[in-house]
């Protein structure tokens, strides 16, 4: 047993509902290193940490920590192990001080139930001084920046006499000059002889602030690497694979008759900041336009303002001329079906109504013809192999795959000039996904124009005739998928290489 | 089915505890109830004659709900539906009855759909809560009327409004028929359960109802789907208030022939009620509502054996029972077959 590690974790396993979350996977993470898991959405990643920290129960595998064989049931065992998680969501409360926040759950009480403030404070103080970080532990924590509460979050952790710290993601909320802060406070940690996991898709992060890598791949370790002995290209190589299953490479060629029409389009996020920054390009009919980008970078913003869906700030979007409203229809396959596409307690045939319950063919004005919609659905399950196919059961009796080959069929029978497909072949198997590409392919020789959203590199390439990227809003690349490849595009999609 | 009984029968059980801990026989007292409301065919018309109002109040609840909006306002959308009916009723006395009897029903949902759509459109438009818009056009529905009649349409030494032309009357049973004998039980009921139907083809056949059934059940959906849940939670709201307003026409046209302040006898809240229990179907209103119009009338003919407050401790009890032990059940069900 090598006592130098912190962690060791072999052969992990975890599947849910048949799907493998975590293959087998090995982690190996040094006492007082920085070491990073990167991968793609969906690779892995936070399903292994959430086995460390005790959320999840393995299927099979060993974990040790500091050399001795543990089981952790739970996270409160997982920090008696002195493991502790920075979630992306703060788990603080805005009207209490910093230190209230601090001590809140381990308050250690020495007299009728009052809190000890007095020595929990100076306590605290200590920590901060060690690590030369900088909080006012008098301040209300609703009022700072968010890069302090998370230095909070970690205080909390320090405070619980945690040695080994898992950050989730944790510069996605923050700014870079926060994220340089954070990276500061983490090498100082690992100075001082904490362990410290990050979770990351950022590859810029990876070779700035850690010291080793296991990269994850569809629940497989792809690869273990010392930061230095590596590059943006060899990470990306090993985070999105070396080879494709099925070259897929679509014939149709573009038109000359714009379809789809953005010009300086400005959007913002629930949050109100700016989601899509001035971006202009258009569609033309039988043309199929990728946009490639790690998640969160206004692709959702994009898509639900195209599809009138959300109100935008600046600039227009139009339609074969016309500007967009919710009486044009288009085809929406959404990138989250349960909360958008589908609605949980309706039959198939009621889900196949949603977004076209006008439709003359399905309804005159005062009355909605079930039969006809029925019919419709039961064409549709047998075309899209869709099962159970039965019209008149719920949709939620189906998998989640069945679920969205619906949504699928549904969009793309609908007729409209424009598709717009977000993540088309998220959770399908080979076989659907094969089908979802091949309708798509064949609406746009067809003559529609096709927005394809995804960051699945693989889909792009093949699918699209041209391939843009989207980095902070903005457009950041507009390719050629025929002198382009992933690892280009995925350099892109960091934001490093901007043109 | 089995849910609701069970709870019925088990809150009988403690209403009966209750009855015999402030020493009268419970036994007599059930006896009582249930002989003379359902024993001859003037209880029935009674139970079925304070069934009709709960039925549409109970409709205007349930319809809400299936857009996702609580309508506590029954109440007051009853109260100016009311009011709407009697003043065309008394106003345009001149009219023949196959003119004037559509036109009251049309003024009665017009003037409830109108004043449900306040809250629907401050929902709408500001997004403040529904609950607390119906709560407050209530209290303005109920001082509003108030005023009409107190300082306009009054009639000296009464609180309520002149009589309306005969022309606008819904008939008695007992005058058409000559069945329930002396009950005030009226064709309103057949408007009431004209209304059941009314929310049954809206919900279930029409693209109006199923874009509102979607908003109820998944409004990111809607939004999706581009059903604009604006104007869909002002449409809601619209035909909630018109089914509440249709309420009053069981006492102004069916039964006094006037409007007066305070007839809707908790009508509006009782509604509440209705709709939960029958989960909001339209046709299990109809059951519920004849259930609590038996509670109603028994209560009033067992008030020479036990205090009126106890009859009305033990509707409440009744009530709450059968909510909270059919969710009981239902949860246990549930269990069993999962």
């Amino acid at each position: 047993m090598d006592t130098l590690l912190a962690i060791r974790m072999e052969n992990i396993t975890k599947s849910f509902d048949g799907f493998l979350a975590n293959d087998g996977v090995d982690l190996s993470v040094k006492k007082g290193e920085i070491h990073a898991l990167v991968g793609e959405n969906g690779a892995g990643k936070s399903t292994l940490m959430k086995i460390l920290y005790g959320m999840y129960h393995p299927d099979d595998g060993i974990i040790s920590v500091h050399g001795n064989n543990v089981t952790i049931e739970s996270p409160s065992k997982a920090i008696s192990l002195g493991i502790g998680m920075v979630h992306q969501h703060f788990m603080l409360v805005d009207t209490l001080t910093v230190l209230e926040n601090i001590v809140l759950g381990d308050e250690g009480t020495f007299f009728l139930g009052a809190v000890n403030y007095k020595m929990a404070a100076s306590r605290i103080s200590e920590i901060l001084r060690d690590f030369e970080i900088n909080i006012d532990l008098q301040t209300k924590t609703g009022n700072l920046p968010v890069g302090t509460q998370q230095k909070i979050e970690i205080v909390k952790l320090l405070y619980r006499n945690a040695d080994i710290l898992i950050l989730d993601e944790p510069t996605a909320v923050l700014t870079p000059q926060e994220s340089e802060d954070l990276f500061k406070t983490l090498r100082e940690l690992a100075a001082g002889g904490k362990t410290i996991i990050l979770i990351t898709h950022k590859l810029g992060e990876v070779l700035a602030v850690s010291d080793s890598v296991t990269v994850l791949r569809r629940g497989k370790v792809t690869g273990v690497v010392e930061t230095h002995a590596t590059d943006v290209t060899g990470l990306a190589n090993m985070i999105v694979g070396g080879v494709m299953e099925q070259v897929l490479r679509s014939k149709t060629k573009p038109g000359d008759k714009v379809i789809l029409n953005v010009e300086n389009l400005t959007v913002k996020s629930d949050k109100k900041t700016t989601a899509v920054n001035n971006i202009t390009f258009s569609i033309s009919e039988c043309e199929i336009y990728g946009i490639a980008g790690v998640e969160g970078n206004g692709q959702t913003e994009l898509a639900e303002a195209v599809c009138a869906m959300r109100s935008y700030e600046m600039g227009s979007i139009r339609i074969e001329g016309k500007e967009i409203n919710t009486d044009i229809p288009v085809a929406h396959i959404p990138a989250d079906r349960h909360k958008h596409g589908i609605v949980m307690d309706y039959t198939l045939t009621e889900n196949l109504l949603l977004g076209r319950e006008s439709e003359a063919q399905f309804s005159s004005t005062v009355k909605l013809n079930y039969e006809s919609a029925e019919n419709y659905t039961k064409e549709l399950t047998e075309k899209y192999d869709i099962r159970p196919a039965d019209a008149g059961s719920k949709i939620s009796g189906l998998s989640g795959g069945n679920q969205q080959k619906l949504v699928a069929a549904r969009e793309m029978s609908k007729k409209t000039k424009l598709i717009v497909a977000c993540h088309p072949t998220r959770g399908l198997d080979i076989k659907a996904s094969q089908f979802v590409h091949k309708t798509l392919a064949d609406e746009a020789s067809a003559g529609k124009a096709v927005l394809v959203i995804s960051s699945d590199l693989q889909e792009l390439l093949g699918l699209c005739t041209r391939i843009a990227v989207l980095y902070n809003g903005r457009l950041n690349a507009v390719l050629d998928p025929q002198q382009t490849n992933e690892n280009e595009i995925g350099s892109f999609m960091m934001g490093l290489n901007k043109n | 089915m089995a849910g609701p009984a069970i709870s019925v029968a088990a809150s009988m059980v403690l209403g009966g505890v209750l009855i015999a801990a402030i020493g009268r026989d419970p036994f007599e007292v059930y006896q009582k109830l249930f002989v003379d409301t359902l024993g001859n065919t003037y209880g029935i018309g009674q139970v079925l004659f304070k069934a009709t109002p709960l039925i549409l109040t109970g409709l205007s609840v349930a319809f809400a709900f299936r857009a996702g909006l609580f309508n506590i306002g029954a109440e007051g959308q009853m109260t100016i539906g009311a009011f709407g009916s009697a003043w065309v009723g008394f106003t345009f006395t001149s009219l023949p009855w196959i003119i004037l009897i559509p036109l009251c029903v049309a003024a009665g949902f017009a003037a409830g759909a109108f004043w449900a759509s306040i809250a629907g459109y401050l929902k709408a438009r500001f997004g403040s809560h529904e609950v607390i818009n119906t709560i407050m056009l209530n209290f303005i529905a109920l001082a509003l009327v108030s005023y009409l009649v107190n300082n306009i349409y009054l009639v000296p030494a009464t609180i309520h409004t002149p009589e309306i032309s005969p022309n606008a009357y819904l008939h008695r049973f007992d005058e058409l028929t000559g069945l329930f004998k002396g009950s005030p039980f009226n064709l309103s009921f057949v408007i009431a359960l004209l209304a059941c139907c009314l929310m049954y083809y809206i919900i279930e056949k029409t693209p109006t109802g199923y874009r509102i059934k979607t908003l109820g059940l998944n409004r990111n959906a809607a939004v999706y789907a581009k059903m604009n849940p604006g104007r869909l939670t002002i449409a809601a709201m619209a035909i909630a208030g018109g089914f509440a307003g249709l309420g009053g026409l069981n006492f102004v046209n069916g039964y006094k022939h006037y409007f007066e302040i305070g007839f809707t006898e908790n009508a509006g809240y009782v509604g509440i009620a209705v709709a939960l229990i029958a989960r909001n179907n339209p046709f299990a209103i109809i059951a519920i509502a004849v259930f609590f119009g038996i509670l109603e009338y028994g209560g009033l003919t067992v008030n020479t054996i036990v205090p009126k407050e106890i009859v009305t401790i033990l509707q409440g009890v009744i009530i709450l029972m059968i909510i909270t032990l059919t969710r009981y059940f239902d949860k246990k069900l549930k269990l069993k077959t999962a």
